[in-house]
């Protein structure tokens, strides 16, 4: 039994609906499969539009998909009811990219990172703030800074209290959307490692949702590559890395910026005729498949 | 030798606050020559986008230049009056902004846009201009540009607006434009595409190119030198090889071991050196050299006086006493 397993995930949005107009429907994710392991850090990547967002939120139902399975532990979540899901979400948790936007600008530290434990009834006040303090110290953040607002810490902090949000009711798996990308670059390698450090620390399984390939290639397991809804690539990220298959992926690898100045570079142009759309995943060696 | 293009010398430019005024660019000099391309590296307010707006005559208050010069084609530019100075703009120094979401007005056309920076400056009629606008469209690679220049900017991809901000920013012909964080909001197929666009037009209209931005992927990929900022002030200067070949300041240096290289399939997932600590508010900078407190090679000197330039290789200055001994002061801090 796989840790986490969807299946055939579908969510289509309704694009200029309005009275006596029925719109258009558009497929944000389009049968999209992929079963991520205990312990591993799965990479989710592609370009703004290509429904990676929207596949993590799909699989906490954040939003609802259309159509689809997403087993965790071998239990359909989108069969369960409202209660079960939010007892569900213990075990599931997510942390957002913007730590500027997605921290309540008007709650102090305490209660931001206290809150789950308040919505799931756990402890009393004073167990809650010493779990607080203690998820503080797991974070790198000084418990004495508890009751300052989101304001009074930098960006990297803010990103450490959404963690510690996200830590405190002890989950096993969590959806890290973006995590460093609007962090500062001698910033973002702390919150990496912080991450690599707690995963290990904690057992922790991640599905980390980036744009950033270098990063992505340095610390995930395996990785999908999304185009236009679809999943084009899939496979362990030494293979995809070394030898991507897909037109996309060779389009999208030949883009990032080398450090190198003097390494060659062969930029590959994408050449939308190159796809083709109905192509299913065929494996081209061990765990490694691309729509071709 | 020809004088250089743009030469800043000692720019100094502060922002009132209740604490009194601070410098967001503290005596930073550089210089630009013709057909070159300097890339200005730093984090969120290390002060590179200040120091362009100061180029411009472009800081609104509470924040002001302060002090300093910047001399552009034999002219100090701070010394002009506002008329002169909007001649300079546009025509003189074209800026890329890194929004194009943002920058671009919504409510008219992308033609009404680049005919108005043709017309402001008198350099052609409008419906000459609106020939030129479409050449320019053209310039920029933005297919079949007889029908895009009646577009909206809303009817564009964010590639295709920022193309469109590049052909504004080219319309009067100037010699040099300086691009804004141009490739950040933008993904990275779009961002390759981008960087060759302002390569290829670097060398069709003959310009030189100050490129800010964060990102020391995209340095590699654009620019001849490289400045790298660091809490208002220059901390590294030289030819872009040599600065990621063997970077001088231990700034660059963590700046450079902090990104990701290729790791892959290492499992558990290899740590990032990571430089510690935070960048300091400008108000409360450490004494002696800023980067001190979060610095692994910190010694006595440091946290004394900020430090000079000191020569670090060919072309190449750290302000760093660790180059102290070893090299021979350089006393103009003007390279």
């Amino acid at each position: 039994m796989a840790f986490l397993e969807v299946s055939h995930l579908l969510k289509e949005f309704t694009r200029g609906k309005g009275f006596l107009r029925s719109g258009t429907r558009l497929a944000a994710v389009n049968d999209v499969s992929f079963i991520i392991e205990e312990g591993e850090t799965f990479g989710l990547v592609g370009e703004s539009g290509s429904g990676k967002t929207t596949t993590g939120r799909c699989i906490l139902r954040l939003i609802e998909p259309t159509a689809g399975e997403v087993r965790f532990r071998g239990e359909n979540v989108l069969a369960f009811s409202r209660a079960r899901m939010r007892a569900a979400r213990r075990d599931m948790q997510i942390v957002f990219q913007d730590p500027y936007s997605s921290l309540n600008p008007r709650m102090r530290a305490l209660r931001i990172v206290e809150e789950p434990l308040v919505i799931h009834k756990l402890g009393s006040r004073d167990q809650r703030r010493a779990r607080v303090e203690e998820l503080f110290r797991l974070v790198g953040l000084d418990p004495a800074h508890l009751d300052r607002y989101p304001h009074q810490f930098s960006g990297g902090q803010r990103q450490r209290i959404g963690l510690a949000r996200a830590l405190a009711l002890n989950p096993s798996f969590v959806i890290l959307d973006e995590p460093v990308s609007a962090l500062d670059v001698s910033i973002q390698a702390q919150v990496v490692n912080l991450l690599i450090d707690l995963q290990q620390q904690l057992r922790l399984t991640y599905l980390f949702i980036a744009h950033d390939l270098r990063l992505v290639e340095h610390i995930c397991s395996r990785v999908a590559v999304m185009y236009l809804g679809r999943i084009v690539e899939i496979g362990p990220a030494a293979a995809l890395f070394a030898a991507p298959q897909h037109p996309y992926t060779r389009a999208l690898l030949s883009a990032i910026p080398v450090l190198d100045p003097d390494a060659p570079r062969h930029r590959i142009e994408l050449n939308p005729a190159s796809i083709d759309r109905d192509a299913t995943l065929r494996e081209i060696s061990t765990g490694h498949f691309a729509a071709i | 030798m020809t004088p250089p293009l743009l030469r800043v010398e000692h720019l100094t430019t502060t922002f009132d606050t209740s604490g009194g005024p601070v410098a967001a660019v503290d005596d930073v000099s550089f210089h630009i020559d013709a057909g070159e391309t300097l890339g200005l590296v730093g984090e969120s307010g290390s002060g590179k986008s200040v120091t362009a707006m100061s180029i411009l005559r472009l800081v609104q208050p509470p924040g002001r230049v302060a002090s300093g010069q910047v001399v552009f084609h034999g002219r100090d530019l701070l010394a002009l009056d506002e008329r002169s100075m909007q001649a300079v703009r546009g025509a003189g120094i074209g800026l890329v902004f890194q929004e194009p979401m943002t920058a671009l007005n919504p409510v008219f056309t992308v033609g009404n846009q680049i005919v108005e920076a043709i017309v402001v400056h008198g350099k052609a009629t409008k419906s000459e201009a609106r020939a030129q606008a479409i050449d320019l469209l053209r310039a920029v690679r933005i297919p079949e540009p007889e029908a895009r220049i009646d577009d909206y900017p809303h009817q564009l991809s964010g590639g295709m607006r920022q193309r469109v901000m590049t052909a504004i920013a080219l319309a009067c012909r100037p010699s040099l434009v300086i691009a804004d964080e141009p490739t950040t909001a933008l993904d990275v197929t779009i961002q390759a595409q981008i960087l060759e666009l302002l390569r290829d037009m670097k060398a069709a209209f003959d310009l030189s190119l100050l490129l800010i931005t964060h990102d020391l992927g995209v340095i590699a990929e654009t620019a001849d030198r490289v400045a790298v900022m660091y809490a208002g002030r220059i901390v590294e200067t030289g030819p872009v090889r040599a600065i990621l070949r063997s970077p001088q300041h231990p700034y660059t240096r963590g700046l450079l071991a902090s990104m990701p290289a290729s790791a892959a399939g290492t499992a558990p997932a290899k740590r990032l050196r990571a430089i510690e600590g935070t960048v300091p508010l400008l108000g409360h900078l450490p004494p002696g050299c800023a980067f001190n407190p979060r610095c692994p090679d910190r010694f006595e000197p440091c946290t004394t006086a900020p430090p000079p330039d000191y020569t670090a290789g060919p072309n190449q200055l750290a302000k760093c006493y660790l180059h102290a001994e070893s090299a021979i002061r350089n006393p103009q801090s003007a390279i």
